[in-house]
């Protein structure tokens, strides 16, 4: 522990994110550029949600990291050591008890509250990059707030699917002006992102860093005859019964034997201790 | 009547280089004015600087606007100029692929300014999509199809279709007709003339092509070194050319 300064990072580099994280939650759904740091772990793993987290942190919170909704899994395993070796703070897996969740593609079934922040990990910021490639004109297109192009991407999708395709990263706008992406959460979680607590966004790759302060009118792009829709697969989840949460399907054998569970660890396993039953959770399938 | 354009004293200089200098002249709404002259005469240079993708050293464009009547659109904001260029006015790339988004399916390159104008409709989007590709004579079946599977010619008319849809009063074309054979060129300026007699175009027209000016336009302007050397209507400037590069120009032509 005596090896690191607190969190990893040195103090002038958490001093130079936090003014960028407090831009970002000035200008909600801006993407405030910072100087990202090489962090000991590859890019694409959550080096800008590492950053925030370290920016962030103080001794006295309470970490939680989850990967794609679960706790166990190696990329929310390897960073809540890290921060246990070079923090030293607490961590927990419960929802309810963090102050700090660090999150990859999910946002946690439970409701937030105001003290606590969600950070994200973000592979690709800019919303608009897949139809236009050069960073010059997107930055314009967001300083002049030209989103037409957004709607072009939509228009693709139900012209070659039928309806709107795009089933994670769906861009939001955010406070009635800017176009975001909400890193890849699936859909079904954008609802949720006007919410009670902080959320950082953090791409490291990109050194960009954007906020949505609490209680931010975030809205979902659509078309007025093709409108937005949060879903999720039509089943409860075979392990606790539930029936609002996102289901990651687990194939189970070659003879199309599936089942649906929810992909946040933490909501299964706190139903399933308050008794609730699916339909295959006697059979030690977990 | 207010003119639709007027251009005052337009010159650009690429450092000692001059690019074009001292340009001027009015377009009246129904207009369509040609621009001719060879190759590093200014044509392209005067263009982009009336359609604001050059900011030129010198002079004013005034455009006569909808809302707020004629304003000098070189010293307008750059969010206005960027709204003109989406709405009022339209650009005809010689390269279609210039002009169009190459990875997006036609009715989506149709309804990006829609779009951008805030046009949020599915289904309205794609109906007018397809009536534009009807009206520049490109199947509803390709709708769903991308410009990449489209032939020359069709790029070229689906970048016309993709101008032409939030009905703009002016119309820059760069070489519309450059990079085509001849048949194909035949179709595209007889759809040309169709359309902009049609929806009342104005439009400037840059070509080094005697055949596409004669068929177009009104009236005929001849630059050379980045000079306007002589204007007139089309017909009188053709027939009966006074400056000796016109001359030349004209007698360069050859007679199948």
């Amino acid at each position: 522990m005596n090896e690191y300064n607190f969190a990893y990072l040195d103090e002038q580099t958490k001093r130079m994110i936090r003014r960028a994280i407090l831009k970002g939650l000035a200008v909600p759904g801006y993407q405030v550029p910072f100087a990202s740091r090489e962090m000991p772990m590859p890019y694409g793993w959550g080096t800008g949600g590492v950053q925030i987290s370290a920016a962030t942190l103080t001794p006295e919170d309470t970490f939680k990291v989850i990967d794609q909704g679960a706790d166990d899994t190696t990329n929310a395993v390897s960073i809540r050591k890290f921060f246990e070796i070079t923090a030293g703070v607490e961590t927990t897996e419960e929802t309810k008890k963090a102050t700090v969740i660090q999150t990859r593609h999910r946002i946690p079934e439970a409701k937030l509250r105001e003290d606590q922040i969600i950070v994200y990990q973000v592979p690709i910021p800019e919303p608009l990059r897949f139809l236009e490639p050069r960073e010059t004109e997107t930055r314009k297109m967001h300083s002049l707030e030209e989103y037409g192009l957004m709607h072009v991407k939509l228009y693709e999708d139900i012209s070659q699917h039928g309806a709107i395709s795009t089933a994670y990263a769906y861009p939001v706008k955010v406070s009635g002006r800017y176009v975001m992406d909400p890193s890849p959460i699936p859909k079904f979680d954008n609802p949720k992102l006007e919410m009670d607590a902080i959320q950082l966004f953090g791409a490291g790759r990109e050194q960009r860093i954007y906020a949505v302060p609490p209680h931010t009118e975030v809205v979902s792009l659509d078309f007025e005859d093709y409108p937005f829709e949060a879903t999720k697969a039509d089943h409860p989840c075979d392990l606790c019964g539930a029936e609002d949460s996102y289901l990651d399907e687990v194939i189970l054998d070659d003879t199309g034997n599936r089942m649906f569970v929810c992909s946040d660890t933490d909501y299964c396993r706190s139903r399933r201790a308050a008794g609730h039953v699916g339909r295959l959770a006697g059979e030690g399938a977990a | 009547m207010t003119p639709l354009l007027q251009v005052k004293g337009i010159g650009k200089r690429y450092g000692a280089q001059i690019g074009c200098a001292d340009v001027s002249f009015d377009l009246y709404p129904g207009e369509v004015m040609g621009i001719v002259g060879e190759s590093g005469s200014g044509k392209s240079t005067l263009l982009n600087c009336l359609a604001g993708h050059l900011a030129p050293d010198a002079g004013q464009v005034i455009f006569d606007t909808r809302a707020d009547g004629p304003e000098d659109t070189v010293n307008m904001s750059e969010p206005e100029r960027r709204m003109l260029r989406r709405t009022d006015w339209a650009f005809v790339h010689q390269n279609a692929r210039d002009g169009l988004r190459m990875s997006v399916s036609a009715g989506g390159n149709i309804g990006e300014r829609l779009m951008a104008v805030g046009d949020r409709h599915y289904g309205a989007i794609r109906d007018r999509a397809i009536d534009w590709l009807g009206r520049v004579e490109i199947s509803e079946t390709r709708v769903d199809d991308r410009p990449t599977t489209f032939s020359g010619g069709m790029q070229q008319r689906l970048q016309i279709a993709r101008n032409l849809v939030t009905s703009p009063r002016l119309v820059f074309m760069d070489e519309p007709t450059g990079g085509l054979d001849v048949s194909v060129q035949a179709r595209l300026l007889d759809l040309l003339r169709g359309l902009v007699r049609e929806l009342g175009l104005s439009a400037i027209i840059v070509t080094h092509d005697l055949a596409v000016a004669r068929l177009l336009a009104h009236r005929l302007m001849v630059m050379k070194e980045g000079h306007m050397i002589e204007a007139g209507l089309t017909d009188q400037v053709l027939d009966d050319p006074q400056h000796a590069y016109t001359q030349l120009l004209v007698s360069s032509v050859l007679q199948v």
